[in-house]
């Protein structure tokens, strides 16, 4: 049977204003199976954004959304979050939006361990003004602002999101469409901050300047550079050359920040 | 039964009255001189089920109050001026898509760094167009500590009725100095709540002018699903570039504010020997008590001095400034800046009068002496 | 020739012609034709779905049979 992503969806609001062959579509469709399969509930769930193409995400869904100021996402999330720990949270932006503009509140919801779902499109570009390196795009490639290449070394998100605390954190890829639900489901399930970045792609900002003829030429690199973690263990350093692991990379059960909080609260009122 | 009294600071009393308006939710960044806000509403906010956060800057400070707004929290920040300029952009959120907070900016010197332990009044200007585009601006200063409390549970029932952020500023000379509160009992001051939207959640939009030009504001987790955007939004709430609508919800956006139906209950000042005054003095925060002995010494030496103390900055008592620089020979500005409200105080009086700026930017207060020495360059 | 296990729906107001749905399909079901996607041989599908997984547009629906 085919998947009922309408019900998910706010009527009226297809097509979306992405670009052919952006794979925001395909993270977004995995999104939704994972809140279906998750069973929650439309009006306990935010969708948070900020800014760029990613975070024009949470209008189409018929949820509580809140498309903020660029790189904010996160901060007004943990807004939502500490008011009614009881709604779910989820938020969502690109690249250039969570590390650069947002770099600030995306670690610091990563170390308060707040339990929220952080799902990441990481395109490595900013695409929606028309295609300005960010701190994802590869050094070496062509941008709008690097057309000699860019000089700029690029994060890890994943690793970031690691190195910062966050308790749950999983890559997929748009190519790998049918594992996107399970790893976005595996971190909603999670107590506590989950990252889940998605490789995706701009074929209208980013392809056309670094030489791919199509978004099918991105797709197939995708394909290639994934690797399993599971499979990764058995590779040698050399055979893991130029690969990006996909798939759970960490999880741990550590304190949750509204959990902590509300051991405040009954501190304070014995106090 | 007697008041409970206390001896208290501005930032307590501050604290205080937030908790008095029904706030439960502090987000902040720690700041001089308005850090003492956030350690007492630390320490008050979880014991009534309250939350507060130290957020890891000031943009995400004022970024997480408007999330917890949008819950149906009343929601605070308080900041110094190098933090009110962060959080600008975010006011500007506030604004457009309405909603309710209140920013509390504790006066210092600027730019910049400037004397984060020095009182300034310089931040008036920027209250008002801090943040970039069109907007309305609601902003109060309070004079004492007894001020502080009673005019921070006013932003918060300005922020609820009118759907917007709300600032409060007062420079650091209020906001540490100690004076005798008499706290309000619960039912005394006027608590405004949220309004409720009236129609089921399938019927709700967020900006539905059907329910007048400040329409019901649902909160997210109470059974309400709609879309908040930053863009400029049609009365359902989602994105729109068609003119028609821009155009009708900015100007709606102002005109809650600054109509006069609005600006009868917003507007809120303080005459002091005004009726037979030749002379009046414009003068606000920490400086209006400067301006009242001086008030006081001017007419022991036959001067017919007056005080018009605005108690809402923002908007600008516009009308009365108007009528008054008519009647008087001159209107004497002092404040802790370079020249700011006497701009606006011109801009009203329209050449009707004199206006007299009197500024001190050195870290210290205006004096009585001053002030006097000024009104008397009035011919 | 064995017959199809699905039915495939293709939205073409909803489809932007990216192609991605054509060109990983594992036994050539689908064509592009013009930008829109076009169901060229169905006797071939086998449900896996991928063409609806990997879809950025909502545009393909496929139906087991």
């Amino acid at each position: 049977m085919a998947y009922d992503y309408a019900k998910h969806i706010r009527p009226g609001k297809l097509p979306h204003i992405w670009c052919p062959g952006c794979g925001h579509g395909i993270a977004m469709k995995g999104m939704i199976r994972a809140i279906d399969a998750c069973g929650l509930e439309k009006n306990n769930t935010a969708i948070v954004s900020g800014i760029g193409c990613a975070s024009r995400l949470p209008g189409y869904m018929d949820y509580c959304t809140l498309h903020t100021a660029h790189g904010r996402a996160a901060a007004f999330a943990t807004g939502v979050k500490m008011a009614r720990p009881e709604m779910n949270v989820i938020v969502v932006g690109g690249d250039g939006d969570g590390t650069a503009i947002g770099g600030n509140h995306f670690i610091h919801a990563c170390r308060r361990n707040i339990d929220m779902t952080y799902i990441i499109l990481n395109n490595s570009i900013y695409g929606m003004t028309g295609g300005q390196f960010s701190p994802c795009t590869p050094t070496g490639a062509k941008a709008s602002t690097t057309v000699y290449g860019n000089p700029d070394p690029t994060f890890d998100i994943s690793k970031l999101a690691i190195g910062a605390g966050a308790s749950f954190v999983a890559r997929g890829t748009a190519f790998h469409a049918a594992q996107i639900d399970k790893l976005i489901a595996e971190g909603i399930k999670h107590k506590g901050l989950a990252v889940i970045e998605i490789l995706d792609d701009c074929p209208t900002t980013y392809g056309r300047r670094n030489k791919f003829r199509s978004v099918v030429d991105m797709m197939k690199r995708l394909k290639e550079i994934a690797v399993p973690v599971a499979a990764a263990a058995k590779m040698t350093a050399e055979q893991l050359e130029g690969k990006v692991l996909t798939g759970i990379l960490h999880q741990e059960n550590k304190p949750e920040y509204c959990e902590q909080y509300a051991q405040v609260i009954a501190r304070a009122k014995c106090a | 039964m007697a008041k409970k009294v206390a001896l208290l600071q501005g930032n307590d009393a501050c604290a205080q009255g937030a908790l008095y308006a029904g706030c439960t939710f502090f987000g902040g960044y720690p700041i001089t001189p308005s850090t003492e806000v956030a350690e007492v509403l630390s320490i008050e906010l979880p014991k009534i089920g309250g939350k507060f956060i130290q957020m890891e800057d000031e943009i995400g400070a004022m970024a997480s109050v408007i999330g917890a707004s949008l819950t149906g929290s009343k929601a605070l920040t308080a900041t110094s001026g190098p933090g009110v300029s962060l959080k600008q952009e975010l006011i500007g959120y506030a604004c457009i898509a309405e909603v309710p907070c209140v920013i509390i900016n504790v006066m210092r010197g600027g730019p910049s760094t400037g004397m984060p332990t020095g009182p300034g009044q310089s931040d008036v200007q920027q209250a008002k167009w801090g943040t970039h585009g069109d907007h309305a601006t609601i902003a109060l200063v309070p004079a004492s500590v007894q001020e502080i409390f009673t005019e921070t549970v006013r932003a918060f029932n300005l922020a609820e009725k009118y759907r917007m952020p709300v600032q409060v500023l007062y420079d650091e000379i209020v906001g540490h100095m100690r004076e005798r509160i008499e706290f309000p009992e619960p039912g005394e001051l006027e608590v405004i709540n949220r309004a409720a939207p009236t129609v089921t959640p399938e019927n709700y939009k967020p900006y539905d002018t059907s329910f007048g030009d400040v329409p019901p504001l649902a909160g997210f987790g109470t059974g309400y699903r709609f879309h908040v955007t930053g863009l400029n939004k049609a009365q359902d709430g989602f994105p729109t570039t068609k003119a028609e609508y821009v155009d009708a919800e900015e100007r709606r956006q102002i005109s809650k504010v600054e109509k006069d139906e609005a600006r009868a209950v917003i507007e809120k000042n303080e005459e002091y020997l005004v009726d037979d005054a030749e002379v009046l003095i414009f003068a606000y925060g920490s400086t209006s008590r400067s301006a009242r002995y001086a008030v006081n010494e001017l007419r022991k030496e036959g001067i017919k001095a007056g005080l018009f103390r605005p108690i809402t900055l923002w908007p600008f008592p516009e009308k009365r400034i108007a009528a008054l620089g008519k009647k008087v020979k001159g209107i004497v500005v002092p404040e802790m800046n370079l020249g700011q409200m006497n701009l606006e105080v011109e801009r009203v009086v329209k050449g009707t009068c004199p206006v007299l700026h009197l500024g001190r930017v050195d870290g210290e207060p205006l004096n009585p002496g001053q002030i006097i020495a000024k009104v008397k360059e009035v011919k | 020739m064995s017959s199809p296990k699905a039915k495939i729906e293709v939205i073409e107001r909803y489809c932007k012609g990216c192609a991605i749905c054509a060109e990983f399909c594992p036994t050539n079901v689908l064509e592009m034709d013009a930008f829109v996607v076009k169901v060229a041989r169905p006797e071939a599908c086998t449900a896996c779905m991928q063409c609806e997984l990997r879809c950025p547009d909502f545009a393909i629906e496929v139906h087991k049979l």
